[in-house]
């Protein structure tokens, strides 16, 4: 279309001649180049991505090797993680990052899988308009609140009430972990419930089932998947959780093995920030430094690993459905 | 069969009446739905309580020194710290975000769903980012700090913090903007494409602007949850206890910084009584920013969710 | 003398007819848009079209009809490259547009598709306003003349003007099914193509919306050369002037089964399979 054709409807058969060669059907080289730029503009910010995963896989793995090979083996098996005293007892973080998302799952899964029926199965839409936003306000809560709010009502109110414990111990901090992640195990749990297709509910409901009936037997076998992937998904966010174990689990410096929920404890993840945070002297420490990647590293993987898990179990929900 | 159950002293037509009528002897049904909706509302009741508490504790700060609170510094002494620094540390930390993560994070998803044919690197670059949206924020911490603080040698600035958040947001923004673009139907990209219209063209005319309320509601959900983040903040080295800052705002970019919720923390350690009112009233603050954007973001999403 | 179609009653295998005035210029004169040579197309490894064959002619209305699944819009969608969008999709043969083969790789499809145009089965109006619909085409091609002239004189060649002219700011969305695809042909026409396909575009609309548009189509034809894919063999009858017949083979694959003159395809055809079809007694 040039200049000569301006506000004219030509007959489509005048503008073209008999016959046409391939460079009549080239395009605008303006318009050519600037998508390919454009294009590659766009390639780039998606190469950005994989860019970000390998340096955080080189900067862990680096820092985590160099840890492993210099440190002493006698020092990973001592009585507690004192890193600024050279001993890094790893299974005191592990036990405490286990005891703390224990906790959390004993509270968030019954918790969030009901409240994921009730609003998959019982909630009528205008219940669900009102319960599922207040839902998502919780979600919003950050980390940091949710650990000032365990040291400073659930420990003393309810956990110090029914043991002796002191204020700072791992039972408040893993309830508060289970707030947490109530919210995101209901969110999964319910996005599988609702897959599930509205016919093999009016099956149920036709041979006369009863509601419950239907829910549990029909509807959450169904979306047995997408539950299972909501549980390992709350299950990877506990054990990343790194603020409410910080406030409210005590141990901060260092930490002895320790089994009971209701005494202080060690997280991986407080662990690191202890040691982030620690006086420059750490820094300069080589090897304490290192501990901190090494231990980074550990998370990465565990976290990792279960969310690849999560993601078979939602892909085999997508699959049926 | 469990749904009919034992048999009862009452003939079956009297049954069916009754179960006709409503009047059900299903208690065990009752009892089930009454479980249910307590396990939803015993976390509401938490949400109602933790929100009770804090806003109860942060009520004497509010009532004796709001203005110094909100414009003071960090201090050792309670009766003289101030958030200031932590605000203004944080928005300039959601600069950092707002610039870097949102046009990365768009630029991203839009190659992968717009232009990248359905190849094993394309579906690498997918389950890659989906894997990035799971690890915990504290790894990010630390690969700011071997990345941005030691090997840029930044150091602890705010640029690197600004980074590290970036960095950590952009996998949720990638995710956030597929799933819009995905939403415009195929028959609009169709119709551009058969008018003569280039990929860019078609994106830039049409894929985008209906996407545009989705791609913004995703972007502002996760800058709320930037503004939250502590930990990645702590290990690269925002300061968590206290320092003095210059009257110019800006000095903190490259001086020492902190964030609201690293003043949370810092807060929170102290162990002075009357440190937990200010730890309060410091969470009240924040908290009132991330609703409020939580809230504009559902506002938006609610107004411009159209059905074509 | 040619025969119109008016009924069929595969019952009795009849067909009823009636006379109309033909179409007087013969069909072989006019220049050749489209030759297909030997044309298969694949999806991966299936293969959807097998070894077409035929011309397409200019100004006149070619229709393609066959039972479901035989491929008659995969080669349709051949004829403007939108086949490109999908990734496993590759082909045989050639397809000559004035002479040029279509998948030359010097050849870029967003030039054929200015050249090209579509009109798709179910209406697909942009969600902007009926102005911007017409407008979108022209402005990405570079025009720089009078645009509101161009929208004018194209909502009029697609006879929707007068419904519209008061409102063409109101989204496109707010028409009517049969209004929304005249919407659709006033768009494909605003960028002054050579051709028009026609993918079907009368199946997710009324009767009485349905006539208009044949009436149309044969308004266009004074100017555009239309291929017209369609399931409804008495719209083939009613409005095309050559009609191809594709039926599936036992491969899946669709195969061109016979090509003529639509009086004589519906009144004489060749084939054994074509006269099955017409008379409902299959698809």
């Amino acid at each position: 279309m040039d200049g000569g054709q301006q506000g004219r409807m030509t007959a489509g058969n005048e503008t073209f001649p008999q016959a046409l060669s391939v460079a009549d059907l080239r395009l605008d080289p303006r318009r050519r180049r600037r998508e390919w730029a454009i294009h590659r503009l766009f390639m780039a910010a998606a190469v950005l991505s994989v860019v970000i995963s390998a340096a955080i896989v080189v900067s862990l793995v680096g820092n985590a090797l160099s840890f492993a090979v210099k440190v002493d083996p006698a020092a990973l098996w001592t009585d507690g993680w004192f890193p600024r005293r050279g001993l890094y007892d790893i299974r005191t973080l592990v036990a405490g990052t286990l005891i703390i998302a224990g906790v959390a799952m004993l509270i968030a899964a019954p918790l969030g899988i009901g409240a994921a029926i009730y609003l998959s199965e019982y909630a009528k839409p205008r219940t669900r308009g009102v319960l599922k936003p207040a839902l998502e306000i919780l979600a919003a809560i950050p980390s940091v609140v949710l650990g000032f709010f365990a040291l400073t009502w659930i420990s003393p109110n309810l956990i110090q009430r029914i043991s002796g414990a002191p204020l700072f111990n791992m039972a408040a901090a893993g309830v508060a972990v289970g707030i947490l992640i109530m919210p995101l195990i209901a969110s999964v749990a319910e996005d599988a419930m609702h897959a599930v297709p509205a016919y093999l509910r009016e099956a149920s409901f036709g041979l006369g089932a009863r509601k419950r009936t239907t829910s549990l037997r029909v509807v959450v076998p169904a979306a047995i998947s997408g539950i299972v992937a909501a549980l390992i998904v709350g299950i990877s966010r506990a054990i990343g959780e790194t603020m409410i174990v910080a406030i409210a689990a005590g141990a901060t410096g260092g930490s002895l093995f320790e089994l009971n929920p209701f005494r202080p404890g060690q997280t991986m993840t407080a662990a690191m920030t202890s040691l982030a945070i620690g006086s420059d002297s750490v820094r300069g420490a080589a090897l304490t430094f290192e501990s901190l990647f090494f231990v980074g590293f550990l998370l990465f993987v565990v976290t990792l690993g279960l969310n690849l898990v999560s993601d078979s179990f939602v892909r085999r929900v997508r699959e049926r459905y | 069969m469990a749904s009919i159950g034992r048999p009862q002293p009452v003939s079956t037509a009297e049954l069916v009446e009754l179960r006709l009528r409503g009047a059900t002897l299903d208690w065990r049904g009752h009892l089930l739905q009454g479980m249910l909706l307590t396990s939803l509302l015993l976390a509401l009741a938490v949400l109602a309580i933790l929100l009770g508490d804090i806003v109860l504790r942060a009520i004497p700060v509010f009532t004796e020194r709001p203005i110094e609170f909100l414009t003071g510094q960090l201090s050792a002494r309670p009766q003289r710290a101030g958030i200031s620094q932590g605000v203004i540390g944080s928005v300039l930390l959601m600069g950092f975000v707002i610039v870097l993560a949102l046009p990365l994070g768009i630029g991203a998803a839009v190659y992968l769903e717009e232009y990248a044919h359905d190849t094993r690197m394309t579906r690498f670059i997918g389950t890659n980012i989906r894997n990035l949206a799971g690890v915990p924020a504290i790894v990010f911490g630390l690969l700011g700090l071997a990345a941005f603080v030691t090997l840029l040698r930044l150091g602890n600035t705010l640029v690197a913090g600004g980074l590290t958040l970036a960095v950590l947001v952009l996998p949720i923004i990638v995710i956030t903007t597929s799933e819009a673009l995905r939403a415009v139907p195929t028959s609009i990209r169709e119709a551009a494409l058969a008018v003569g219209a280039t990929r860019w063209e078609m994106v830039r005319s049409h894929v985008l602007p209906y996407a545009a309320p989705g791609i913004m509601t995703g972007s502002i959900l996760s800058l709320a949850r930037a503004f939250g983040e502590t930990a990645p903040l702590l290990l690269v080295g925002a300061v968590a206890g206290t320092f003095s800052s210059s009257g110019n705002p800006l000095g903190q970019l490259f001086g020492s910084y902190t964030a609201l919720p690293t003043v949370v923390y810092n807060f929170a350690r102290e162990s002075k009584a009357e440190f937990r009112a200010l730890t309060a009233a410091t969470i009240v603050v924040l908290l009132i920013v991330i609703l409020l954007v939580n809230a504009t973001a559902i506002v938006l999403r609610n107004r411009y969710d159209r059905k074509w | 003398m040619a025969l119109e179609v008016i009924g069929t009653d595969p019952q009795q295998s009849l067909v009823t007819v009636t006379t109309r005035e033909a179409d007087e210029s013969p069909l072989t004169d006019a220049e050749v848009v489209f030759d297909v040579q030997s044309f298969s197309a694949f999806y991966g490894g299936f293969r959807a079209v097998r070894d077409i064959s035929f011309q397409v002619h200019k100004n006149r209305i070619t229709a393609v009809i066959g039972p479901s699944g035989c491929g008659k819009s995969t080669l349709l969608r051949c004829f403007n490259r939108m086949n490109d969008l999908i990734d496993s999709a590759h082909f045989e043969g050639k397809i000559l547009y004035h002479g040029v083969d279509l998948y030359d790789p010097g050849v870029d499809p967003v030039e054929v598709r200015r050249r090209i145009g579509m009109v798709f089965q179910k209406p697909n109006p942009f969600p902007k306003s009926i102005y911007d619909n017409v407008a979108f085409g022209p402005r990405v091609a570079g025009f720089r003349g009078n645009m509101e002239e161009l929208v004018e004189a194209s909502l009029r060649r697609a006879a929707l003007w007068d419904e519209v002219k008061d409102k063409l700011s109101a989204p496109g969305t707010a028409l009517s099914g049969g209004q929304q695809q005249r919407l659709c042909i006033a768009r494909a026409i605003a960028i002054e193509p050579d051709v028009i396909l026609m993918d079907e575009p009368c199946s997710a609309l009324d009767p009485i919306a349905t006539l208009k548009i044949e009436e149309l189509m044969r308004e266009l034809k004074e100017n555009y050369t239309i291929v017209i894919v369609t399931h409804n063999m008495q719209q083939a009858a009613r409005a095309s002037d050559v009609t191809a017949f594709l039926t599936m083979g036992d491969d899946r694959a669709g195969y061109m089964v016979e090509m003529a003159p639509t009086a004589r395809l519906f009144t004489r055809p060749d084939n054994r399979l074509t006269e099955d079809y017409i008379t409902g007694r299959f698809g």
